[in-house]
């Protein structure tokens, strides 16, 4: 029989996790409704205003061409691996031809996207929310308004151009190394012939599957500035909250690149 | 010049600013001290119009600084010249950068015309020559010289300094405050110095008032100031550790 100690410890301890979950989905309602308050002001600011191109062309180096290196690693070994696995399994059916048409699909509907946008949003995501934390945590955001320039015109602007644009630009070269790394076990394993790899690898793509691949880099892109600046802009309390608005940067980034890849995959298996 | 009215600013449950009143004469140098995190910076973000004010309004020239739009906010502020605590120098501009960047922004000068303003103002705060150096090779008085001079780089009518000498030994603490009256001679402008510096205060400051508890508990010159008979303001001034202030802290703790 439970007394009434153990009843109202029942109750308290109902309350504190109600609490809990309540605190959480504030906190998660405030984080969306910041990150659309910051994608409008982006927008606006974007479209009536006169782009910084030294700082977008900067950003969009420290962006595109610093990530090549990383995205080239990540897009060979999953080309490669890609092509192993599905020959492993294809053998079976002595259709291991088909290979290079299972690389060229899912390389550019889905892991040339999504691989790019999550090594980018870990490499670029963080760096932009360490860098304008710091810079928020040093008065220096505050500085840039009382001298009149708008912070989200000078920094978000460049980084949310740069960004998107060059993870589309990202995503078209990670596309082409995924196939890279899979023609290599194909051509130099399998003993599929190097025309016949390409040719394959080619027809069977469809001007749709290019596009929805190239459309989620687009999105991917904007989610990872418009993230980075968001945590960056509200970081507070020294080199602790920045080291905190960098890691929820990076774990939103990737949590809403999931998301909206699930979102996107969906849209385009219907039309 | 400045008249703030019935300031009330809440940060979630701490209610920070509880009706400040204050009124800056042109040409003078206000000086609000204050224990550290009773408001002082948060009161001059109102000014600055960084922060907007629950309850309360802030007067520039006449202007109520939160009924305007934001392109004549930033008009308000190009008047404004604002000295930062930790003198919040970009990292990624030289000095120069630093310095000229609201004629680079705004005023949109020939590279020239700029050089020789930056130049002008670096040698008005005692600095010349370091207009290539980043941030992170100068030491904090030089970051406050900086600081300074990009605050006036633009001629402003107002210079608000945040705790302009804190972190500074004394020595370059004093020539910060004799650049502050350097200032207000040479260049005629209405000043507000936040700080906790007593030597500060009295030295830069033609009137005094003291924030505390999120109002004003007392205003006057630095002689009145000195001989006050207020016991909060008079233990203030005189750092003694045994006094009202220290008491309601401890009450409040106990």
């Amino acid at each position: 029989m439970p007394t009434e100690i153990d009843k109202i410890k029942r109750i308290v301890s109902l309350r504190v996790w109600l609490a809990k979950v309540g605190d959480q989905s504030i906190k998660l309602a405030s984080v969306a409704g910041g990150l659309s308050y910051l994608l409008r002001d982006t927008w606006q600011i974007m479209t009536s205003t006169r782009l910084r191109w030294p700082a977008t062309l900067e950003q969009m180096y420290k962006i595109g061409v610093m990530s090549l290196p990383l995205v080239f690693l990540t897009s060979l070994f999953t080309g490669i691996v890609l092509a192993l696995q599905s020959a492993y399994q294809l053998r079976l059916f002595a259709a291991e031809q088909f290979t290079s048409d299972l690389i060229s699909l899912s390389m550019t509907r889905e892991l040339g996207p999504v691989l790019t946008a999550m090594v980018v949003a870990g490499r670029v995501g963080a760096s932009i929310a360490a860098e304008l934390g710091t810079m928020k945590v040093t008065e220096q955001i505050d500085a840039l308004t009382a001298l009149a320039a708008n912070p989200i015109r000078y920094l978000v602007v460049p980084r949310f151009v740069a960004a998107v644009l060059m993870l589309f630009v990202l995503t078209i070269y990670a596309d082409c190394i995924g196939m890279l790394g899979g023609y290599m076990i194909a051509v130099f394993k399998l003993g599929i012939s190097s025309p016949q790899y390409i040719k394959r690898s080619f027809d069977v793509l469809l001007i749709k599957d290019v596009m929805s691949g190239l459309i989620k880099g687009f999105f991917f892109g904007g989610i990872i500035s418009l993230v980075g600046c968001y945590f960056g802009f509200n970081a507070e309390g020294g080199a602790e909250g920045v080291g905190r608005a960098t890691t929820m940067a990076v774990v939103t980034a990737l949590v809403l690149i999931i998301f909206s890849d699930a979102l996107f995959t969906a849209v385009f298996y219907f039309i | 010049m400045i008249q703030i009215k019935g300031l009330h600013k809440w940060f979630r449950n701490h209610h920070v600013l509880q009706g400040v009143d204050l009124e800056i004469k042109e040409g003078e140098t206000l000086v609000i001290i204050g224990r550290s995190g009773c408001g002082k910076s948060v009161l001059l973000k109102h000014i600055i119009g960084l922060l907007i004010p629950d309850e309360g309004k802030v007067f520039i020239e006449g202007v109520d600084l939160f009924s305007v739009s934001p392109d004549e906010l930033d008009r308000f502020r190009l008047k404004l010249g604002v000295l930062f605590q930790g003198a919040a120098l970009f990292d990624s501009l030289t000095v120069k950068g630093n310095v000229g960047f609201s004629l680079y922004e705004h005023a949109k000068l020939p590279e020239p015309a700029v050089a020789a303003k930056v130049k002008e103002k670096l040698a008005l705060v005692g600095l010349s020559n370091i207009e290539t150096l980043m941030p992170s090779e100068l030491s904090g008085g030089m970051k406050k010289r900086v600081g300074l001079a990009r605050a006036i780089c633009n001629d402003p009518k107002i210079i608000l300094y945040d705790e302009p000498t804190t972190g500074l030994d004394p020595i370059n603490a004093d020539a910060i405050n004799e650049l502050i009256l350097a200032m207000q001679k040479k260049l005629k402008v209405t000043s507000i110095v936040v700080t906790h510096d007593m030597t500060s205060a009295y030295k830069v400051g033609n009137r005094i008032a003291m924030l505390y508890n999120g109002s004003i508990i007392g205003i006057g010159t630095p002689d009145e100031i000195k001989q006050t008979a207020h016991p909060i303001i008079r233990q203030f001034v005189t750092g003694s550790a045994v006094g009202p202030i220290t008491a309601a802290a401890q009450e409040y703790t106990a």
